[in-house]
């Protein structure tokens, strides 16, 4: 039972994963991964509910009665699009930080934050 | 980059391949699994499969700054573009049906026109993204 | 023709200009086109707010995909009021920007501003407008994209890290809004607003159905920069551009809020969503300890456009607080407030935006005798301060008196009663910086100021005149809030 909605326990393992690794790194570039991870259990929390018990991918071929969903993953592909315009910016913003600061660790760049 | 022997020509073999493949996936997609997104995004690996290999100054004379710049912005002015149109023909925006005799054929221009706008900018964007970060290294 | 095509316009026109800005390469041009488009955007607004009928609506099928398949736009009374918000914040600040982006931003990045900034102002718009639960993810995502980029422009380093820091924020709230309408989309197998209401109400108490509702109001809130969850906001104000702080002051928390009154009131219904009045006394709670803690804490920043932000953040406690009481006395306060807030908001900003381009700097000691250097930027600020307070004659006050009036109508006495400590916390900030302004001399030595100039003041006295006017004549806000209220109320949008 528990097992069969094992698409469920591992999108809550990685969602926890990168929750955690976001809230407790203080390196600016490792916060950035865990969002990633985070974001990426979402798209297979979506994806995995696409698919449908027997049904083959959704393109229209002779003997198939059954099709998966392409509906979530075209939603999903969306999001990855905007995952990946996300980290983008979020490096380019890592890499002016450290030429601003010449440190990537949070508690570095507000001790100097202070000092100022 | 003087030696590397082997990666440099294996890149020589492959990339063109590559291209080759970005293509089918771009204009296969009405059809099959495919489309602008993974198609762009095939397209910029090898162009950046070459920048990897034979330097970022190659690369950026064989697809300029300013031409990733443009091409960006034209991808997603086609797309809009195709908008307006289909709406100055009398439709909805991004209405294909409107823009042949046959609804199924205006479909299918329409959304080759969207796709290829789509495949533009993403290329291009992943590129741009490319560059901004290895010229970034490169000026220090 | 135009008029039926009017609702993807107000979305299109700006993203699709937004690319021809960077193909245009110079500054003035560029900030023309920008203009231009923030001026056509409010006259669709209005010409949309103009044709929706009371407790009617328009929908827009995009490519012709009849609605519960293809993703629709659809404008009701809510929607048009939300558009004329944001287009008009959008309008004004735009006129404004040429000399106060000339001076605070490199010369090579003024094409990519516009864009950024008409980008950010499509994707609220949009936000706004659609009628599909998915769509407007991702023109969240957007807006906030390129908001973070925007602020990082800031000439301060620490701009850097407000935005770095309000990237992680928001794609986190974000990202919560995805996984709830994901579980929607599992248990109904619909993503349309209209279908998601009519097919919840079958469901009861689903526990996947619940799971998506507390996904989504946290990320809403996260949006909103609800108290405690406000932290990214601050600093975001206050490092950012100048012309970049006024709109997202002016625009995008009140786009968040919308999302919430959209998710709460029209797809999940009053009925569910207060059920228990959980979460009513929760929103209440945090409201009314975001008005005080942040009035508190504006009171002891040294800079102005920080203590500006932490007042942002107390007015949405106020807009909140109107939310929590689910009465339509309290829906309508908070949709005045949202109207009224952005219009002073934006002046202050802009009237402080002024003072940066002349002085240099929004310390409290920048700050020191301009009251007779620059009068006129001045005036404007005590304006939209008395209006912050909420003195009779300014918006502020027809706000306040709608969310006193229906505290009391819930016989809640003692929030009526901290609704007017808030605006004493409120006297007493605005009131510093009034005092350095006109009481303390320019110090020896300074290098003489002039008055802002008139391109600047023209948009700022605009809002101040908007701001009096909307004190007077209560026509346009508190008649189509009151409207609005009762539909959201009425379950059926």
């Amino acid at each position: 039972m528990a097992l069969s909605l094992y698409n469920y326990w591992i999108v809550i393992v990685l969602m926890m994963t990168g929750f955690y690794i976001v809230i407790r790194s203080t390196n600016l570039v490792k916060k950035i991964v865990g969002l990633n991870i985070f974001q990426t259990s979402v798209f297979i929390l979506y994806i995995s509910m696409g698919k449908v018990e027997g049904g083959t991918a959704p393109i229209v071929t002779d003997g198939a009665t059954a099709y998966s969903n392409p509906l979530p993953h075209v939603l999903i592909l969306t999001a990855i699009v905007v995952g990946v315009a996300t980290t983008a910016l979020g490096l380019t913003l890592v890499v002016r930080i450290k030429e601003a600061y010449g440190s990537v660790d949070e508690e570095a760049i507000q001790r100097q934050d202070r000092e100022a | 980059m003087t030696h590397h022997v082997v990666l440099r020509v294996v890149a020589k073999l492959i990339i063109p391949l590559i291209l080759l493949f970005a293509l089918y996936v771009q204009f296969h997609g009405d059809y099959g699994p495919g489309g602008g997104f993974q198609a762009g995004v095939i397209f910029s690996a090898a162009l950046i499969l070459y920048a990897l290999v034979f330097g970022l100054d190659s690369a950026q004379r064989a697809v300029p700054t300013t031409a990733v710049r443009v091409l960006m912005a034209l991808g997603v002015l086609l797309y809009g573009g195709v908008g307006i149109t289909s709406m100055l023909l009398g439709g909805n925006f991004l209405e294909y049906d409107v823009f042949a005799a046959e609804p199924a054929a205006g479909q299918h221009l329409g959304i080759l026109l969207v796709e290829l706008g789509v495949g533009i900018t993403v290329s291009t964007t992943m590129l741009a993204i490319f560059y901004a970060f290895a010229g970034r290294r490169a000026a220090r | 023709m135009i008029d039926e095509h009017l609702p993807v316009l107000q979305v299109v026109v700006p993203l699709l200009a937004a690319p021809m800005c960077l193909l245009l390469g110079r500054g003035t041009l560029a900030w023309g086109l920008a203009t231009a488009v923030g001026w056509f955007a409010l006259y669709v607004a209005l010409s949309l707010l103009g044709s929706v009928p009371a407790g009617g609506e328009i929908r827009y099928a995009l490519g012709g995909w009849a609605a519960p398949w293809g993703i629709e736009y659809r404008v009701d009374r809510l929607d048009s009021y939300v558009l004329v918000i944001v287009a008009a914040v959008g309008a004004l600040v735009l006129t404004y920007a040429r000399a106060s982006v000339a001076r605070e931003i490199a010369r090579h990045q003024h094409a990519a501003f516009y864009a950024a900034l008409l980008l950010c102002l499509a994707g609220l718009l949009g936000i706004v407008i659609t009628g599909d639960a998915f769509n407007l993810f991702v023109f969240l995502e957007i807006s906030s994209l390129s908001s973070y980029a925007l602020i990082s422009l800031g000439r301060d380093r620490r701009a850097l890290t407000a935005s770095y820091q309000y990237l992680i924020m928001g794609t986190l709230g974000a990202t919560f809004i995805l996984i709830g309408v994901g579980l929607l989309y599992m248990v109904t197998g619909t993503l349309n607003m209209l279908d998601l209401a009519e097919r919840l109400p079958a469901l009861g108490d689903n526990r996947t159905v619940l799971a998506a509702f507390a996904f989504l109001v946290v990320g809403i809130c996260l949006k909103i920069a609800l108290f405690p969850l406000h932290l990214w906001l601050p600093n975001a104000y206050a490092y950012a551009p100048s012309v970049v702080t006024a709109f997202l002051a002016g625009t995008a928390t009140k786009v968040a809020i919308y999302v919430l009154l959209r998710f709460l009131f029209t797809i999940f219904g009053a009925g569910f969503s207060f059920s228990g009045m959980l979460l009513s006394a929760l929103l209440m709670v945090l409201a009314l300890l975001g008005v005080l803690v942040a009035s508190t804490v504006a009171i002891f920043q040294n800079d102005v456009k920080r203590m500006l932000a932490y007042s942002s953040v107390a007015q949405i406690g106020y807009i909140v607080l109107g939310i929590s009481l689910v009465s339509v006395t309290g829906l309508t306060a908070a949709l005045v407030h949202l109207f009224n807030h952005a219009v002073m908001k934006a002046a202050l900003f802009l009237a402080l935006g002024a003072v940066v381009y002349r002085v240099g700097g929004a310390r409290l000691e920048d700050m020191k005798g301009l009251g007779r250097a620059m009068p006129l930027t001045l005036a404007a600020f005590v304006a939209g301060g008395l209006s912050l307070i909420g003195v009779p004659l300014t918006a502020g006050f027809i706000s306040k008196w709608y969310l006193v009036l229906a505290a009391l109508e819930a016989g809640w006495w003692p929030i009526a009663l901290l609704v007017l400590i808030g605006s004493l916390l409120a006297v007493v900030y605005v009131w510093r910086v009034v005092e350095t302004a006109y009481m303390q001399p320019r110090p020896a030595g300074a290098a003489a100021v002039s008055e802002a100039p008139w391109h600047m003041l023209l948009p700022i006295w605009a809002l101040v005149v908007a701001n009096v006017w909307l004190g007077i004549d209560t026509d346009l806000t508190v008649g189509i809030a009151g409207g609005v209220a009762v539909e959201l109320l009425g379950g059926a949008p």
